[in-house]
């Protein structure tokens, strides 16, 4: 740390960050990402052929459906985030992490602890039965606690750095830490049945309980999937394009409005139930409203590539970040227009809110992650490029094919079942019984299955590419052809 | 005001953050904690019976809500298919809300009652024997394990510390009510009937050696949507 000293006005002494600790995180963020993907695989697979439920308890869609969920978002996506916004921080503050390699150490092996703990709690039956706050109160405790260190390694390096003003992606970093914080504890209260067991009952009940949770649930996609990963955007597409972002005018419009709406916009998840009317149509019209933000925020950062389009041709890692703003404006749209009641009454208990998800998921949230991993992999290890770019093209292409698969069969899915619900026949009686149209859902099933595949394929080509660009090789192959006059793809910035 | 007074202090920007995330769910969460019109005012609604609470552990344990619906909606193919629309009354007791998200399977806010005992075994043990077409896993392990009831009482009263009115009567006869319930003997449960008014009384999964946790789910399942008493229920009233 006594080496983050420069003096104004004179040339910056280099400053030795810590580096370790977001190489760590890295490799955790691959290996939970596949493991995550995988599992998504195997229930979308359940899905389609029942068998592969085997009849165990361990192996039951019921209980593997949350590994999935805290698989992707919270084990592959945490540390994403944690990785990211270490190594943002410490570049955009020139300061190394406050609290030295302690601390950081503990976050990283306490957050992979939480993991562990939670995912071997869904697979033996411990779960509190929340939507993406599964953990009993144990594994809360732990996060809370870890989550704190978070806190203050990333709010302390802010505290001490060298520059005068702190980093969009730093704001955004922040949001999301306070607010997951905030929402955690709230929505996870639980008295424990006994200190020795696992049991607990969380405080909350009925429909008090579904709003704070879809509170918390909602907003762990606002700010966990979407506030967090803004700030991988605000550093990362700047960093690969070598432009500067496109409006800090427009990022600091874009940043307030995000994080004051998104917390209204919970009970669109309980459109037309017991939720008293007044709360559902609070939510319906922030979700709405909602759409601005999130669509300042794809500006910002696809018009960051203004005046040299060219490198998406040539620079694949910059082709998934741009994409992954695409998609982030697409599931944006998508959402508020679900957030309606009307459509809402058709899209709500089906796939297509399952599509929507993983336009978000994958196509946003995974695609950013990617080329943020891509751009990190030389830099940590000190190589002069990835190993292929060749490679990073194939994943693309396999992943986007995938996430093309997967949101365009859930579409048809929901809207299909959504209508044959409701669908009255020629006497007046309903058309369908509900079996008729869970066998309807089977060829949309296998091929959001084989969509998974594709997505699961493409992660393992980047594993390979990720592997041998920390073993330092570099493939033999064509490179992509240059635009007159500008930089090399790959080059590193 | 400047924005660089955010960008250059890291309290400030702190305090900021914490305030304008803070609106949006002071907003809508404070008055539906304090608001008396949140749960409707409806006859019949109790606390769970000691077996439909273990039942009811085992469906949150097993992701029940992640496939099935406890939330009826106001439509008429709901209504039709399902029955009234469900009341927030109806989850007064739930710790935590089970109204889900998805309905890969049926809503089950109100299937008690519907099917017989058996046809609930047979379908949790292997469901695609009574609906070849169902893509639901089958339980098969519910009925081999013995239910775990030994600390009941102490899951009443625990949940009588997040707000559940258990009365102390029904804390101390915990575990014997648990045991009527399962029994299949009418008499035997009439204490249970006076303490849980609308239980179902049964041996559920057909062995009556053992109370078993498919016995406990399928109690629970039995009593969904049975305790509110529509015929007094005036909706116009209770317009939220």
């Amino acid at each position: 740390m006594s080496e983050a000293t420069a003096t104004v006005g004179a040339v910056p002494t280099p400053v030795a960050y810590d580096e370790d600790i977001v190489k760590k995180l890295f490799i955790a963020t691959v290996f939970w990402g596949v493991i995550g993907f995988v599992a998504g695989l195997y229930i979308a697979l359940q899905l389609a052929f029942p068998v592969l439920n085997l009849g165990l308890e361990w192996t039951t869609f019921g209980r593997l459906r949350p590994v999935h969920t805290s698989g992707v978002v919270f084990a592959f996506g945490g540390n994403a985030l944690i990785a990211t916004s270490l190594y943002v921080v410490q570049r955009t503050c020139r300061a190394t992490l406050f609290g030295g390699r302690a601390l950081a150490g503990f976050v990283f092996w306490g957050y992979q602890a939480v993991i562990v703990l939670a995912a071997l709690g869904y697979v033996l039956g411990i779960t509190q039965g929340k939507e993406y706050a599964e953990p009993e109160w144990y594994v809360d405790i732990l996060l809370t606690v870890v989550w704190v260190a978070y806190l203050v390694v990333f709010a302390g390096t802010l505290f001490k750095r060298k520059e005068p003003h702190i980093y969009v992606a730093n704001w955004f970093f922040l949001a999301f830490i306070l607010t997951v914080a905030m929402l955690h504890v709230v929505n996870a209260l639980a008295v424990p049945v006994s200190l020795t067991g696992a049991k607990s009952y969380v405080v909350w009940a009925g429909v008090q309980d579904a709003l704070t949770q879809w509170w918390y649930g909602h907003n762990a996609v606002g700010f966990f999937l979407t506030a967090g990963f803004l700030g991988i955007m605000y550093y990362f597409i700047p960093k690969q394009a070598n432009r500067p972002i496109y409006s800090y005018r427009l990022s600091i419009v874009h940043f307030w409005s995000l994080i004051f709406l998104y917390i209204w916009a919970g009970p669109h998840h309980l459109h037309y139930t017991a939720l008293p009317d007044w709360a559902q149509t609070l939510g319906m019209v922030f979700s709405v409203v909602l759409w601005m933000p999130s669509w300042g925020g794809m500006v910002n950062g696809i018009m960051t590539l203004s005046g040299a389009w060219d490198k998406l041709r040539t620079d694949p890692v910059l082709r998934f970040l741009i994409t992954s703003m695409a998609f982030y404006g697409m599931s944006t749209f998508e959402g508020p227009a679900m957030s309606i009641k009307a459509v809402n009454s058709l899209s709500h208990y089906t796939d297509w809110t399952i599509g929507h998800v993983h336009s978000g998921a994958l196509g946003w949230v995974a695609f950013v992650s990617f080329g943020a991993l891509y751009n990190l992999a030389p830099k940590l290890w000190k190589r002069e490029r990835l190993y292929s770019m060749r490679l990073v093209t194939y994943h693309f292409w396999t992943a986007t094919i995938g996430i093309v698969l997967y949101i365009t069969s859930m579409w048809i899915s929901g809207i299909m079942q959504g209508l044959m619900w409701r669908a009255y026949d020629s006497l007046g009686f309903l058309q369908y019984s509900f079996i008729e149209t869970v066998e309807a859902m089977h060829p949309y099933y296998v091929i959001r299955s084989l969509g998974g595949v594709l997505f699961v394929v493409g992660s393992l080509i980047m594993v390979y590419n990720l592997w041998k660009t920390a073993r330092g090789e570099i493939r033999s192959e064509d490179v992509y052809e240059e635009a007159p006059g500008t930089a090399p793809a790959g080059a590193g910035s | 005001m400047k924005h660089a007074v955010f960008e250059t202090n890291v309290v400030i920007l702190t305090v900021a953050i914490l305030i304008t995330v803070s609106i949006g769910g002071l907003v809508q969460l404070v008055p539906l904690y304090t608001m008396e019109s949140t749960i409707e005012k409806v006859d019949g609604m109790r606390p769970y019976s000691p077996l439909e609470l273990a039942g009811r552990n085992i469906y949150v344990r097993e992701g029940c809500y992640l496939c099935h619906s406890q939330m009826i909606r106001p439509f008429r193919d709901e209504a039709e298919r399902y029955g009234h629309y469900s009341l927030a009354a109806e989850s007064m007791y739930d710790h935590p809300f089970q109204w889900g998200s998805k309905r890969t399977g049926p809503d089950l806010a109100r299937v008690g009652g519907k099917y017989s005992n058996d046809l609930h075994a047979a379908h949790l043990i292997d469901p695609r024997s009574v609906v070849p077409e169902s893509i639901m896993p089958g339980y098969p392990f519910l009925a081999e394990n013995d239910l775990e009831f030994d600390d009941i009482a102490e899951h009443l009263k625990t949940l009588r510390v997040v707000g559940t009115p258990y009365s102390d009567d029904q804390v101390a006869n915990a575990a014997a009510d648990l045991k009527a319930q399962a029994s299949g003997d009418e008499d035997e449960a009439e204490a249970v009937l006076t303490r849980y008014p609308k239980a179902a009384v049964g041996n559920f999964d057909g062995d009556l050696a053992r109370i078993t946790e498919l016995d406990a789910l399928i109690a629970y399942m039995q009593m969904l949507g049975r305790l509110v008493d529509f015929t007094t229920y005036q909706p116009e009233k209770d317009y939220r």
